[in-house]
């Protein structure tokens, strides 16, 4: 028998199974003050998935405000914070939107269909601003490289990312491939989009125009993914608990493919007023956030969704999370052109029901009112928790442990000092991600200008002016749980840095903050830190946050992750073809390193791989010097004052100049400079550092720039072809040398052979 | 010369083969699955992607598309007809070309510039490149290891119909190393590598794939 509203008035005293979907006695209580009686089971069903962590924010929205109190003045954002995505201007009348949302959960459980969904669902975020998707990235977390469960995990996610994108036709530009042991059995699948569009094509999702028609379109509802915020992303993985795939969607890229090209006309005939993607909480979130947004009301005939699966009970309907599936808010005269175009592209479309005056949300099922609920309450004004959050007890015993040379022994002779440099070139953090980045189409729409391994992902994304964007994600967690709150910085910094390095100019920020579980306060302190670290440092650079994603929960018993705030930059780089590539290319060119380079190794991977060690002080954030590097890369990059550039990050120079030199097959000798002892000139990974290629006739001009601007930059090597005999080696001098061919074999392999 | 490009539900490299149209100086016309006609088009590029899906077996659906009937009819006429990746796989199931295209060796969709050598010189496509040059050409595929009876593999070989062969090592386990193959008459050509993505060294890895849109531009101009 059908729960309809007047059952649930007459039946006050029904038990009902809030505690199992996930809701709390205290939030249970509200909604039926929302409602005056209890909420029918569609109502329940509706509150709890769109109440979840995962939707509603509750834990982390009054520290995520931050990111719109603290602000920076900038004219660049067109759409900010709160709706699909953020929409940033980059000129010449075209408007690009980004965003990156995890789909950690879902990839632990079922790694192929986790990842691929991840990605189908930002590429709907994107469309739903209005915009073309022109790519995608990737940033991943796993357990080590050795683990046995990571060979289940990784080759599923990057299958399963890989087979989604490419059948969409985006290429995949970017990302990460990160091995740490918090991550074993929490792996991190982050997914990024980006799309472009005409200022006039932005979209809004407000469902407006009292009688303006309620369309669903794309994939028919099934069984799948009920349940998935609420089950899967809001809670902690128990080791005993029961299987939780059922929670897990499938998904059918080309399905969203006709989707894209179905949206992308529909917006090009104007036949839309509105327009949101479904994705977590399905129907739930589509039309209580397009009524909320909107006039306020919307009635809508529950009975009339398509269905993979008869026997779907209406709750079911309403949390399902099937993929490829979108809503349209459609003037009635425009209603069969909107049509047309849908059969045009074999894409089933169904008329659910309007807009109305009411302030309602009303669901129908088969003439029964089994949902009537101010759409606010459901979508925007949920619960919210200042959950209690302090340091940790530990913290300071973890800062403390300083990776001294007295703590942790470091290579002296020419000998452990090359050795030292073979053996990072291959750690599982720092070898070659061939492995993973091959299974990715980076080609496609042929406007792919730089892509992994780059520093940054570069798109053209006009044909005639070269108007091009970049894009980088990073983030270092060991950073992180050393500060959460330089971590943060730190990781912003260094994607700000990565955008640089290939010549463009940092516009604007996404962010997907990953971390264990809220309730415990001191993963609560971490992300508290982490974020007011992240609204600080982007207002001191002046790059606003568009738009982000939080996921919480990433932890399995009482053992979080390391706090992971995976930060997103864009920039804008008004002619691609000045682009500055990573590969050293040409013998004779100088080297310069830019920066100061210190003595600092916390929380470095040195320390992790050699060491196993994680303790100290994360390396020194200098914003004004990152923003003081990202202004000379730029105007380098412009002037042609250097032919390669690549970022000092994770391992430092040893690493940036072995992927420089690899990439480009080509040597280096370097020196190093008086007073720097050769361990921390090659492995310290001090922050605002970058090496350049400097062409030998631009050199004076370059150094002239960097004076000027009074930035460290120092001349630390030629590159060099090498003897015909041993080819390009990378040779310190007065210290010893390595062959890049060395190099590349222990590279290259070394994820192939984990998996293997 | 007009050169249609046929946009399948599930083509993704549509855009891009235009691209290359254009870039060798010829206009590039947009033909739809649904279409019965060709426009009056003089050669045809059946464009990379996941036409349908691919989820039966590739190619296997859109060679009943009302479109392919036309290109069949026109390319047993001699119209030149170049298939790319899912193109190809559609002419092998539209049996303008022999033999199938079977799920990658490794297991893996592969993405890399390929190396490879173009064994027949003479074909529409072709006709740009020196026989043995080398040339570099992204290859992206999941299912790109051609496969055919061993008589029919003597054939292509014995005939001339390899077009071009992997170079280096095999990237899909191909049999015979084939790449790309021709038709009797040297006018259909089928290739898992995509020459549209090596037109511009800002995109691709370099220019070595234009030759294939500039062949054909050419043996127009010329028959």
């Amino acid at each position: 028998m059908t729960d309809s509203v007047s059952t649930a008035a007459q039946t006050p005293d029904v038990e009902q199974p809030w505690a199992e979907l996930g809701l709390k006695a205290d939030e249970y209580a509200t909604i039926r003050e929302h409602l005056g009686r209890r909420p029918t089971s569609c109502e329940l069903a509706m509150y709890s998935v769109m109440w979840s962590e995962h939707c509603s924010y509750k834990s982390s929205k009054v520290h995520l405000r931050q990111f719109g109190e603290k602000a920076p003045q900038t004219d660049a954002l067109l759409v900010g914070i709160g709706e699909n995505a953020g929409v940033v201007d980059v000129g010449d009348g075209y408007a690009v939107t980004f965003k990156v949302e995890s789909h950690n959960h879902p990839s632990y459980v079922e790694p192929h269909q986790g990842a691929a969904t991840g990605v189908g669902g930002i590429v709907r975020d994107i469309l739903a601003m209005g915009a073309r998707p022109i790519g995608v990235m990737d940033p991943l977390r796993f357990g080590p490289l050795d683990a046995p469960d990571t060979r289940r995990v990784l080759p599923g996610v990057v299958a399963g990312v890989g087979s989604y994108g490419n059948c969409l036709g985006l290429p995949n530009i970017g990302g990460e491939v990160v091995f740490d042991p918090s991550y074993a059995g929490n792996p991190l699948v982050n997914a990024l989009c980006v799309g472009v569009m005409k200022h006039d094509d932005i979209q809004s999702s407000g469902a407006t125009g009292v009688g303006n028609l309620v369309v669903l379109y794309g994939a028919k509802t099934g069984g799948d993914g009920i349940g998935g915020v609420s089950v899967l992303a809001s809670e902690t993985f128990t080791d005993s608990g029961p299987t939780k795939r059922p929670s897990v969607q499938v998904g059918d890229p080309f399905t969203e493919k006709l989707l894209i090209e179905c949206t992308l006309e529909l917006f090009r005939d104007d036949v839309v007023v509105a327009i949101q993607d479904l994705g977590g909480a399905g129907l739930s979130c589509a039309t209580s956030e397009m009524a909320s947004g909107g006039t306020g009301g919307m009635q809508v005939a529950l009975d009339k969704v398509p269905l993979r699966d008869s026997t779907l009970a209406p709750e079911e309907i309403l949390m399902s999370e099937s993929q490829e599936r979108m809503m349209a808010i459609v003037e009635p005269a425009k209603i069969e052109a909107f049509m047309a175009v849908c059969e045009r592209w074999d894409v089933l479309a169904t008329v659910l029901g309007e807009v109305t005056d009411t302030g309602r949300l009303v669901v129908t099922w088969h003439g029964e009112t089994v949902v009537d609920v101010p759409p606010r309450t459901v979508a925007h004004e949920g619960p919210v928790y200042s959950r209690p959050y302090h340091r940790p007890g530990w913290q300071d015993a973890l800062q403390a442990d300083e990776p001294t040379p007295q703590r942790l022994a470091r290579p002296t002779s020419p000998t452990d000092l090359r050795d030292t440099v073979l053996r990072m070139a291959a750690a599982p953090n720092l070898a070659d991600k061939e492995w993973v980045t091959e299974q990715y189409d980076r080609f496609v729409l042929g406007n792919t200008v730089l892509a992994q391994p780059e520093d940054s992902g570069v798109l053209r994304i006009d044909e005639q002016t070269g108007l091009g964007v970049a894009l980088s994600t990073d983030c270092n967690g060991r950073y992180a749980k050393l500060d959460p709150y330089e971590g943060a910085r730190l990781a912003l910094a260094e994607s700000y840095r990565n955008v640089a390095a290939v010549g463009a100019r940092p516009l604007a920020v996404t962010n997907c903050l990953n971390f264990g579980s809220p309730e415990d306060p001191e993963v609560m302190w971490q992300f508290a830190e982490a974020t007011r670290g992240l609204a600080d440092a982007c207002l001191e650079l002046g790059v606003p946050v568009t738009g982000g994603n939080v996921s919480f929960y990433n932890q399995t018993g009482d053992t979080a992750i390391l706090p992971t705030p995976v930060v997103g930059v864009l920039g804008v780089i008004d002619d691609v073809t000045r682009r500055t590539p990573q590969a050293f290319t040409t013998p004779g060119q100088v080297v310069y390193l830019l920066g100061e380079t210190r003595d600092e190794f916390g929380g470095s991977e040195w320390a992790h791989e050699v060491h196993q060690h994680l303790g100290g002080r994360p390396p020194r954030c200098d914003l004004d010097a990152e923003r003081a590097l990202g202004e000379i890369l730029i105007h380098a990059s412009r002037d042609g004052l250097v032919d390669a550039a690549h970022d000092l990050s994770d391992g430092g120079l040893a690493q940036a100049l072995v992927e420089s030199c690899l990439r480009g097959n080509i040597g280096v000798r370097v020196w190093v400079p008086d007073g720097l002892d050769p361990f921390v000139f090659l492995f310290s990974e001090s922050q605002a550092r970058a090496v350049v290629a400097v062409p030998r006739s631009e050199e004076v001009r370059f150094t002239d720039m960097c004076t000027a601007r009074r930035f460290p930059h120092q001349r630390i090597g030629v590159l060099d072809d090498g003897d015909p005999d041993t080819g390009p080696v990378i040779d310190v001098q007065g210290q010893f040398a390595v062959a890049l061919e060395q190099l590349r074999e222990l590279r290259t392999r070394r994820l192939p052979d984990a998996m293997a | 010369m007009r050169v249609g490009i046929v946009t399948f539900p599930g083509s993704l490299d549509d855009r891009d083969a235009a691209r290359a149209v254009r870039y060798a100086g010829g206009q590039a016309v947009p033909l739809w699955h649904g279409d019965e006609d060709l426009s009056g088009v003089d050669a045809v590029v059946l464009p990379g992607g996941f036409s349908y899906g691919d989820y039966l077996r590739c190619g296997a659906i859109a060679r009943f598309a009302p479109v392919m009937a036309a290109v069949v009819d026109r390319a047993r006429a001699g119209m030149p007809v170049l298939g790319i990746c899912n193109g190809f796989q559609i002419l092998c199931e539209a049996h303008l070309l022999p033999g199938a295209l079977m799920r990658n060796d490794r297991q893996t969709f592969v993405c890399r510039d390929q190396a490879l050598t173009v064994a027949n010189a003479t074909t529409a496509w072709t006709s740009g490149y020196q026989e043995g040059q080398r040339i570099v050409v992204p290859l992206k595929s999941g299912e790109g290891g051609y496969v055919a009876p061993e008589a029919t593999l003597d054939a292509l070989e014995g005939e001339g119909r390899v077009v071009v062969r992997y170079a280096g090592s095999n990237p899909n386990g191909s049999l015979r190393d084939i790449a790309g193959i021709t038709s009797e008459n040297g006018r259909v050509v089928g290739l898992m590598p995509h020459p549209e993505h090596a037109i511009d060294a800002l995109t691709g890895p370099g220019t070595d794939g234009l030759g294939f849109f500039s062949s054909v531009l050419a043996s127009a101009v010329s028959a």
